[in-house]
């Protein structure tokens, strides 16, 4: 699975870690997780991150 | 420096650091700079970020000379850098606040720095308050302007707003108001450190602006945690941040070079000359004279940068990759590059430097230049072609 990098802040998304702090499970892709996700470290929406590579 | 009234009961207790000038390992600091904390004396006695450590030693006298250290009972950390956190595990030691706010990411930075898990750290979230007594404190985090960790605390009150890293300037004065300098001046070195430290986060600044003009917060001081603090105008830094952040271009380019014998020297002449009798400003920057946060600071309203090296061991010379590595980490948008240079045999340093430009999102109108040896009127006539035609690129953009 491809892991998303916020582009304001640098911050990864890996899906095999999920963010369960936030209410995303481990082994969810980065498409399934809620629009309303932000970015736990900086705040940005989903529309703020990029394929990593 | 004595503490300063900045409004009823709120005092000014900062240092200033007037020979500083390695701001943070990464910029030079050219009039120095101050690490501005603030007292507000109520039924809370309340403090307000502090020191550099180095100056910790000033802001306990600055506080002393208004009330025992004991009696203190918040300390707000709007920002956990060590510039104005140093002197924050020596502050909790002689305070032993009650409380210590700081914002959710704060929190894991004060971990991170200090490792000291006893703290009374209490977590505001964005838009939560605490009362002082007659005044409230409104939290509104700010991540990202410009650390995850980054808030600003609102006194509404007192209108005052105290704004942390945002809307500062790096200036060591001991007159602490915008008012007793040049406003033009302040705005020149407010724009000067924006570039060098908020640029990258430019969409998250025009966001904020629209938030807090949505929050109609009414807003008649705005205390930095460095350099001066607008009291008479506010409204100016506001508006100045409005304007750095939609990195509104001027028909300017900056040439950034650098040279062994001089040639490359030569070609950035005749490129300059072309721009300047096509009526662009310019500003020509030798990279051993200047540095690199001194070109951005330039490059900051500049539509076209210009970047020129010669090839030494197949590459562009190392202070020009230093320079490219630091400006295309600060991410300007929108704009023009060029990239020439003059050669021995294999010639790769122009190539390498268009490269760079490309990856960070810079429209070359030109292909890479360059000249063997030492330029001859023909190359130079090049040269100049090439500053023409970025000069009709520069006012094409900048006229639309
Ligand atoms: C202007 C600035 C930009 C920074 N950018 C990043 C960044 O993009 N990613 C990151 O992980 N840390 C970033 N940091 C945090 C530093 O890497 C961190 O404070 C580190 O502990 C500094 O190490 P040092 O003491 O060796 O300088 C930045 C810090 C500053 C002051
Ligand atoms: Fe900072
Ligand atoms: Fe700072
Ligand atoms: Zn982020």
């Amino acid at each position: 699975m491809q892991k998303w990098v916020c582009t304001i802040c640098g911050y990864v998304y890996d899906p095999a870690e999920g963010d369960p702090g936030n209410g995303v499970a481990a082994g969810t892709k980065f498409e399934d997780v809620p629009e309303s996700w932000v970015c736990p470290v900086c705040g940005a929406g989903k529309e703020d991150f990029a394929l990593e590579g | 420096m004595p503490a300063i009234e900045i409004k009823k009961n709120i005092y000014w207790v900062g240092a200033i650091d007037w020979n500083l000038k390695d701001f943070h390992g990464y910029a030079v600091a050219r009039r120095g700079t101050s690490y501005n904390a603030y007292l507000v004396l109520d039924d809370k006695i309340t403090l307000f970020d502090t020191v550099n450590e180095k100056f910790k030693w000033d802001l306990y006298h600055q506080v002393r000379s208004l009330v025992r250290l004991e009696d203190i009972d918040y300390i707000v950390v709007n920002h956990v850098e060590l510039d104005h956190s140093g002197a924050l595990p020596f502050m909790v030691d002689k305070i032993k606040p009650e409380k210590i706010f700081c914002s959710p990411m704060g929190e894991k930075s004060i971990h991170g720095h200090f490792h000291n898990k006893d703290w009374p750290l209490q977590v505001v979230k964005d838009g939560e308050s605490i009362s002082l007594g007659k005044r409230n404190v409104a939290f509104m985090e700010t991540r990202m302007l410009h650390c995850p960790d980054s808030m600003f605390s609102y006194i509404p009150e007192d209108k005052l707003l105290i704004s942390s890293d945002a809307f500062g300037q790096n200036i060591a004065s001991q007159k602490i108001f915008d008012d007793q300098h040049d406003l033009n001046l302040l705005l020149s070195e407010a724009r000067h450190y924006y570039t060098n430290i908020i640029l990258p986060f430019s969409p998250l600044v025009q966001k904020l602006l629209n938030k807090v003009q949505e929050a109609g917060l009414e807003i008649d001081m705005i205390a930095p945690d460095h350099g001066v603090i607008w009291r008479t105008h506010p409204e100016k830094i506001l508006e100045g941040y409005a304007e750095f952040a939609a990195q509104t271009l001027k028909p300017k380019a900056v040439l950034v070079y650098d040279t062994m014998w001089g040639s490359t020297q030569k070609m950035v002449k005749a490129v300059a000359d072309a721009l300047t009798e096509e009526g662009i400003d310019i500003r020509v920057m030798s990279l051993k004279s200047f540095h690199h946060s001194d070109v951005m600071g330039e490059f900051s309203d500049a539509a076209a940068l210009v970047c020129a090296s010669p090839t030494h061991n197949n590459s562009m010379l190392p202070l020009m990759s230093d320079f490219l590595t630091y400006m295309k980490g600060l991410k300007p948008k929108n704009r023009l590059g060029a990239a020439l240079g003059s050669y021995g045999w294999s010639g790769e340093a122009p190539g390498a430097m268009a490269k760079v430009l490309e990856e960070a999102g810079f429209e070359l109108p030109e292909k890479p230049l360059r000249s063997q040896f030492v330029p001859a009127h023909e190359q130079l006539t090049q040269c100049k072609e090439m500053g023409r035609n970025l000069a009709s690129a520069i006012k094409a953009k900048t006229q639309a």
